[in-house]
């Protein structure tokens, strides 16, 4: 093991017991059980930490072969963000500002196509309403796209208690992910249909 | 058998204590196991079930407490120090979870878990008994309003700084009195603490455990049913006689004579069973029947405040009455 992944691994760790402390990062599996089969995890958005608390309660055989999306401009500006994204993470770079003839999804895309599973919110920003914004179109272009892909929707609760936004030190408050009974893309199911049916699974989740 | 006890060191005392604990509990740990066995050629009643399930659960929380105990007194007291802090931020944790806060006490919050609370286990470890039992309801009560008044946010005002304290007082500053009674010294009692917070924790879960069993065969109306369902004056009465009773047979590990340890065992039993009664009354006002998330447990973590709440309101009370009346 090279030195570089040593300290990545050092840094997974402690990342996960920093996250283990703070919130519990408790995993409730309800519709379905926690499988190393490929998938797209679709979660509602409310803080930062959404993406390490996904990351943290996975098991870990499922942790190594998932793949969060990190917004490319805010995560490469400096060589520590860059590594912790790569090296610790493993994200999938994905650009914000849409530029001409490209197509935002196409590093998702690529990443399924190598057989990762991903973690999305589709939302696109955080929200800071007591439901979910409405989805974006990423979620259903990809459902079409890759139909043997398992689509499951998450509930993060009580993240966005342990560090609102603007405060820099977190509290420890209990947070948990309830993962819910995979969704899919009916025959001739329009985009919006879809899309709605897809963050009421979402929502669905918060009373579990 | 007393004669050869009394010729040990405390340290040997303390050691021998424990390995009769740790014997019981296999004994009864064995015991359940051998009855699960048996129970399944036979096909029993539900309730049968149930009461083995409920026991069995009773004696992983003895388990639990018995091995930090141990774990604690092995270590000795900067260990045990850092133990108890350790619960007592899990057990704040999950108060905290139960009553939703604002954005506005976030900085509150910051300050209850990342100051106050390393504060008051620091005084314990450094023996400042004077300022430990000032330092919470004294200077972090005004604190803690200060601090979120610069918030701005007023809504509610009053009961969030209440929640917040509240939920010091119990989980930080009860549970910090237990490693205090292990610093505590007595005259012909040095290095014998962990005997006193022994005494201390065996004689409220007897208390708890004989009032449970006490509800659950005499089936008498419910006092308060608005709290809880099996809770009844008559059993309590008979629960506090029985928890001095325990008091009065272990008063040869305490520096007390026999009728003050059972006026102790008397305090501490009240003090805990009416402690239990609070946070039930918390719980049902939160709409749960255990702390944690929901009363789902994935990582073990979760009703820890469950099995200490007893204890965070019974050690405070048995500490200042063994401090101020024993001239500690």
């Amino acid at each position: 093991m090279s030195s570089n992944n040593l300290r990545a691994k050092a840094m997974g760790w402690g990342l996960l017991a920093l996250v283990r402390m703070l919130t519990g990062a408790q995993a409730r599996w309800y519709g379905c059980p926690p499988k190393a089969e490929q998938r797209i995890y679709f979660a509602n958005h409310q803080s930062h930490a959404d993406l390490v608390m996904i990351w943290a309660a996975l098991p870990e055989e499922l942790r190594s072969i998932t793949r969060p999306i990190a917004a490319k401009d805010y995560w490469t500006k400096s060589d520590f963000k860059r590594w912790i994204t790569t090296a610790v993470f493993n994200a999938v770079y994905v650009e914000r500002e849409r530029k001409e003839g490209e197509d935002p999804l196409q590093p998702l895309i690529e990443a399924l196509e190598h057989g990762d599973s991903l973690i999305i919110f589709p939302e696109g920003t955080r929200g800071h309403a007591e439901e979910p914004q409405p989805f974006k179109a990423g979620l259903y272009n990809l459902a079409q796209r890759f139909p043997h892909v398992v689509l499951v929707p998450a509930w993060i609760d009580n993240i966005q208690r342990v560090m609102p936004k603007g405060e820099v030190v977190p509290v420890p408050i209990l947070c948990s992910v309830t993962f819910g009974e995979p969704v899919q893309l009916r025959e001739g199911e329009d985009r919006k249909e879809f899309l709605e049916r897809a963050r009421q699974a979402v929502i669905a989740l918060r009373d579990v | 058998m007393n004669r050869f006890l009394r010729s040990l060191t405390a340290t040997e005392q303390v050691a021998a204590l424990f390995i009769i604990v740790f014997g019981i509990l296999t004994i009864a740990s064995v015991t359940a196991f051998l009855l699960s066995l048996r129970q399944r050629g036979a096909a029993r009643d539900e309730r049968w079930h149930a009461e083995l399930k409920n026991f069995r659960r009773l004696l992983s929380t003895s388990w639990f407490m018995v091995v930090v105990f141990w774990i604690g007194w092995a270590a000795g007291p900067a260990v045990a120090n850092i133990l108890f802090a350790l619960i007592s931020f899990f057990a704040l944790r999950e108060f905290i979870t139960l009553s939703p806060t604002r954005r506005g006490d976030h900085r509150s919050l910051v300050l209850a878990f990342f100051i106050v609370l390393p504060i008051q286990f620091w005084l314990v470890a450094t023996r400042h008994f004077d300022l430990f039992t000032v330092f919470i309801p004294v200077y972090v009560f005004l604190a803690i309003p200060v601090v979120s008044a610069f918030s701005g946010d007023t809504q509610r005002f009053l009961e969030r700084n209440a929640k917040l304290q509240w939920g010091i007082v119990v989980c930080v500053y009860g549970l910090s009195h237990v490693p205090a009674l292990m610093l505590l010294e007595f005259r012909d009692y040095e290095g014998k603490g962990a005997f006193l917070v022994f005494f201390l924790v065996l004689v409220v879960q007897a208390c708890m455990l004989l009032q449970h069993l006490l509800t659950r065969h005499l089936e008498r109306k419910a006092s308060i049913p608005a709290i809880s369902s099996s809770f009844n004056w008559y059993s309590w009465l008979l629960g506090m006689v029985l928890g001095s009773f325990v008091g009065a047979v272990l008063s040869f590990i305490t520096p007390f004579r026999t009728w003050q340890a059972v006026i102790m065992a008397f305090v501490a039993c009240v003090a805990g069973s009416m402690g239990h009664l609070v946070m039930k009354a918390l719980k049902r006002d939160r709409g749960v029947t255990a702390w944690g998330q929901r009363g789902i447990s994935v990582t073990g973590a979760n009703g820890l405040l469950d099995r200490v709440d007893a204890l965070c309101f019974a050690a405070p009370i048995f500490f200042h009455s063994v401090r101020w009346y024993s001239g500690a």
